[in-house]
């Protein structure tokens, strides 16, 4: 009886412990891939059920899709897990999905002139403090920056060296020699570029190209022409060369303290056109600019016409407008044409 | 004039930053997608595309005029668009009579298309259609992938790649439990694809891992495989390069063996073996009775010989 029980007993433990599992497991032929990185999972097995058609179609997908969720979540739950914040979490691996990259893998830069140095040298670098004491104020300043210490340029005392010129403008000599500095800094960092993307740099002039437009060779030729000792004055043109346009100043200004009696004249001049009532009238403008805008009546008319014709097929309505030609239709085309040349100018 | 250590210096912490954000990187962040729509457009595409960027919402743009280029024939406005948005996926939704209702999936690399995929969409059913409670904006989307042809046909690979590629998000290290709501179900069948989107519902089952009932919830897509313009084989592995500084270090020195048992090789200087300190066994030790007698035969011939 004892012994009966406990059989039942062990079975009914079975049992249960069956009935369990059976709710979260999934029976499929092959296994799935998981991708538990990217919560991916891929079913390779066979849909046989092809022809299931219309509300079943749906059903029959839905039944699919919670399966292969269930086995996923199940792969899930096996991995090892942790308490953040009253949040239980799980640690993913690494996605195992190969998939390509957005942009090409970063280069390593080359090292600077020198970096190279300093590894020749075995120099290395000297970690710096962020704050320096500063004598003057007695308290603790930045090294660099908005309100540093020892600040050079907001001294306003300079001490003339003895071996110096005396009429010499020491501040510009400081803010000059600043600018040099800064200058060479930027060279030197351009130059650490052109190097590392092999870029060829010429000491003075042009950077040879590959491909030259015309405005390019044009530079070129003019700069090669110019490169002499007496700066191109002496220097034959060659046969079908033209001369150059006017690469020089594009504006001259008069000298400040020049000729008293020409800028005399140039003032008088000024208040007398200021002066009178009539409006300055450039004969020869006004007449090509008219001509010009009769021109263009006539092709907006002519335009017209043919996209008329093309609209109605073979109406008559053309011939009156021909008809009308320069006087009425002028006119009239006048009126458009001023209308739509307006854009056709800007 | 995008790259940080060119001609031009930035000049401000924030345009640094803002460059440093679009400078390649070793290990990249999720991909951004542009969603746009062609020069004619239908009530069905521009609902499914404004559902897709629900879907992949915040990583997506979803530009609102119609743009008239053809992908399949000229592609330099869509590589012009990611340059300027930093983009590298885009979904292109347009509709003519030729081809109604026509979606087209794509990637770049290094600002050049890499792969263009067209879908028709046979049936459509939106979000707002189905009434069911949706889950919250940016949850990672877990991504099942049905039926054999995704393995077998190259051009449904392909197809697979990108799809994971557009809906996965961003690569976290741990994920919330309770958090996985969001399912993607994507089957191939009979040449169509059909795509399901589902809320799960962990549900109390016996033991730990729950059991899961579905929902549907999302846009559901019946698609059909149209054109497709996928990269060669070369310029594909070339995007698949990694670079070196993320390949693990191997340590030298540490093998397994087949049962996992971790061997290593350890050098030793050279040992005076007569200086070696062993495990003394008290028993084996010669006990006191024995020396003293010893002393004592010892002494005794020297004391004979101070007599004699």
């Amino acid at each position: 009886m004892a012994a009966c029980s406990v059989e039942e007993l062990l079975a009914k433990a079975e049992q249960d412990e069956a009935e369990k599992l059976r709710s979260i497991s999934v029976i499929k032929e092959l296994d799935l891939e998981f991708d538990v990185g990217n919560l991916l999972a891929c079913d390779k097995n066979r849909t046989e059920s092809r022809d299931f058609r219309g509300q079943k179609k749906e059903d029959f997908l839905r039944s699919l899709a919670r399966d292969n969720t269930q086995l996923l979540i199940n792969e899930l739950w096996k991995q090892p897990t942790e308490r953040v914040e009253e949040a239980i979490v799980a640690k993913l691996p690494d996605p195992t999905t190969p998939l390509p990259r957005e942009k090409p893998p970063p280069k390593p830069r080359p090292p600077t002139k020198w970096e190279q140095f300093a590894k020749l040298k075995g120099i290395q670098k000297k970690k710096k403090t962020n704050l320096v004491w500063d004598e003057t104020a007695k308290e603790w300043r930045r090294r660099w920056g908005y309100k540093r210490a020892n600040d050079d340029t907001k001294e306003w005392l300079i001490e003339v060296p003895e071996t110096a010129d005396p009429n010499e403008d020491q501040f510009a000599k400081r803010v000059k020699a600043k600018k040099e500095r800064v200058a060479k800094n930027e060279l030197n960092r351009l130059k650490n570029i052109a190097r590392a993307q092999k870029v060829k740099v010429p000491g003075v002039g042009l950077t040879p190209k590959a491909q030259q437009s015309k405005d390019e060779l044009a530079k070129a030729v003019s700069v090669a022409r110019t490169s002499t000792a007496s700066v191109g004055r002496f220097q034959d043109r060659l046969p079908k060369e033209k001369p150059p346009k006017n690469t020089g100043k594009k504006r001259k200004f008069e000298p400040l303290i020049g000729d008293f009696s020409n800028e005399k004249q140039k003032q008088l001049e000024l208040l007398k056109i200021m002066d009178s009532k009539k409006p300055k009238l450039d004969i020869t403008k006004a007449v090509n600019k008219q001509m010009r805008e009769e021109d263009r009546e006539e092709a907006a008319a002519k335009y017209r016409k043919g996209a008329g014709k093309k609209g109605r097929k073979g109406s008559m309505s053309g011939k009156g407008k021909g008809k009308g030609g320069k006087g009425k239709g002028g006119k009239a085309g006048g009126g458009g044409g001023k209308k739509r040349s307006k854009p056709g100018k800007h | 004039m995008t790259q940080l250590d060119n001609v031009v210096k930035p000049k401000t912490r924030r345009s640094k930053r803002f460059l440093e954000s679009r400078a390649p990187k070793l290990t990249e962040d999720v991909k951004n997608a542009m969603i746009m729509k062609g020069g004619n457009t239908s009530q069905t595409i521009t609902q499914a595309l404004k559902d897709l960027y629900s879907l992949k919402k915040p990583n997506a743009v979803l530009y609102k005029k119609k743009n008239i280029t053809r992908p399949f024939e000229d592609s330099t406005s869509l590589e012009f668009f990611s340059k300027k948005t930093d983009c590298s996926l885009f979904l292109f939704g347009s509709h003519n009579r030729k081809r109604p209702n026509n979606l087209i999936f794509g990637r770049l690399f290094d600002f050049h298309v890499l792969d263009m995929i067209e879908l028709g969409i046979e049936k459509y059913v939106s979000l707002s259609e189905i009434k069911a409670s949706k889950c919250p904006e940016g949850t990672k989307p877990m991504l099942v992938f049905a039926g054999e042809a995704f393995d077998t046909d190259n051009e449904l690979k392909r197809l697979k790649s990108l799809l994971i590629d557009f809906f996965r998000g961003p690569t976290v290290s741990a994920v919330r439990l309770a958090g996985l709501e969001h399912v993607l179900h994507f089957t191939a069948l009979d040449g169509k694809i059909f795509m399901r989107s589902y809320r799960c519902l962990l549900k109390k089952s016996g033991c730990r891992t729950p059991r899961i009932e579905l929902e549907e919830i999302g846009p559901s897509f019946d698609f059909v495989l149209r054109r497709t313009h996928l990269a060669s084989d070369d310029l594909y592995k070339l995007a698949h390069r990694q670079p070196k500084a993320l390949k693990p270090k191997k340590k030298k020195n540490i093998s397994h063996d087949a049962f996992g048992t971790k061997f290593g090789r350890v050098h030793m200087q050279k040992q005076d073996l007569s200086k070696l300190h062993t495990r003394k066994m008290k028993g084996l030790r010669k006990r006191k009775g024995e020396v003293v007698s010893e002393e004592q035969d010892g002494q005794s011939p020297k004391v004979a010989k101070v007599e004699s």
